[in-house]
């Protein structure tokens, strides 16, 4: 299975509340709060690193949670964000990505 | 011009400029609010473009020329987009919210339209100051948030005052059967609180800073729900309020 490769999208601002991340899309002043465990993800955004490595080491090394369970959850995660271009999707390492 | 003078009146002042727009009238349309609207910076200029008006403003001058037709809409919508502008740079934010002082207090009642910014303005007693029922004017200044009077005036068509007083609460609105005052989660109400932001520019820095000065208002100023029938009772449950 190929792997997934996750970026923070260029045209965002983001600011942590307490132990969430806002995150605001510049294109259409959306706006996403997320959880911990999103802010995770999010912060580990960095282009190279496998999403199925950032959960491993990530999520569950913190959560007591599957690995099936977490990296379902990560994956719904990305599509939603992506789809605002809040977080940038690819099967292979994504180039320039802010680290 | 008798249209601005009565709703900039009150803040006219013999103190230099920060901002000095030349207006150029022009033969054109009508101003119509629907139109799509485009702020674009190139370098440290900013472009505004709407079907009735151009306007352009460095940001580095403070200078800038508008071309318009003769009507005062399109004046106060070039106003309006530079005072987002500028105050975004500032730790500040134009909110659609109602706003008043009581006392040396000022509340922000913010909602979409509907929710009932202007109901709450008309339910104002004698004692309390409208700074304005449609656009309020928030800044950090000196380590707190003030309100300001604003010559953005909604339905009432009553310009506030030039003056301000310490942000002590924000208030999401909404109507209902019974009056009632409930906290917000911080995210929930950064959300909400930007949802009503005014701010129409496409850049990254400037959407970085509202976002920040909108985190720093949740942060530092209590941001509630209020649910309110339309009687004068509420101005009762609103100034019951601790200081925030």
């Amino acid at each position: 299975m190929a792997e997934t490769y996750i970026a923070r999208g260029k045209a965002v601002a983001a600011r942590a509340l307490g132990g969430e991340m806002m995150i605001m899309s510049v294109a259409d002043s959306t706006v996403f709060a997320l959880d911990e465990v999103a802010t995770i993800l999010w912060k580990s955004a960095d282009g190279v690193t496998p999403l199925e490595t950032i959960v491993r080491d990530h999520v569950c090394a913190a959560y007591e949670v599957s690995p099936e369970t977490a990296i379902r959850d990560a994956e719904d995660f990305c599509r939603e964000l992506s789809g605002s271009g809040i977080l940038l999707t690819s099967d292979r390492p994504i180039a320039g990505a802010a680290r | 011009m008798n249209v601005l003078e009565r709703g900039y009146g009150g803040y006219l002042s013999r103190a230099a400029a920060d901002v000095q727009l030349e207006v150029t009238l022009v033969d054109g349309p009508q101003a119509d609010p629907s139109a799509e609207l485009v702020v674009q910076r190139e370098g440290k200029t900013w472009h505004l473009l709407r079907g009735d008006l151009r306007a352009e403003w460095n940001r580095a001058t403070g200078r800038g020329r508008v071309w318009q037709n003769l009507n005062s809409y399109s004046t106060d919508v070039v106003l309006r987009i530079l005072h987002t502008l500028i105050l975004a740079g500032q730790d500040g934010v134009l909110l659609h919210a109602a706003s008043a002082k009581v006392g040396d207090r000022a509340f922000a009642f913010s909602g979409v339209s509907g929710a009932g910014k202007t109901t709450i303005s008309r339910l104002a007693p004698n004692y309390v100051t409208l700074f304005t029922d449609e656009i309020s004017y928030l800044k950090m200044e000196n380590g707190e948030f003030r309100a300001w009077g604003t010559p953005f005036s909604g339905e009432l068509a009553k310009p506030g005052p030039n003056s301000w007083a310490r942000l002590a609460r924000v208030f999401l609105l909404r109507q209902g059967p019974e009056n009632s005052i409930e906290p917000m989660e911080r995210h929930e109400a950064v959300c909400s609180v930007l949802r009503n932001v005014l701010f129409f520019a496409d850049d990254p820095e400037l959407a970085g800073r509202v976002l920040e000065t909108v985190c720093r208002l949740v942060e530092t100023v209590p941001v509630q729900r209020l649910t309110f029938r339309p009687e004068a009772a509420i101005w009762d449950l609103v100034t019951s309020m601790e200081n925030g």
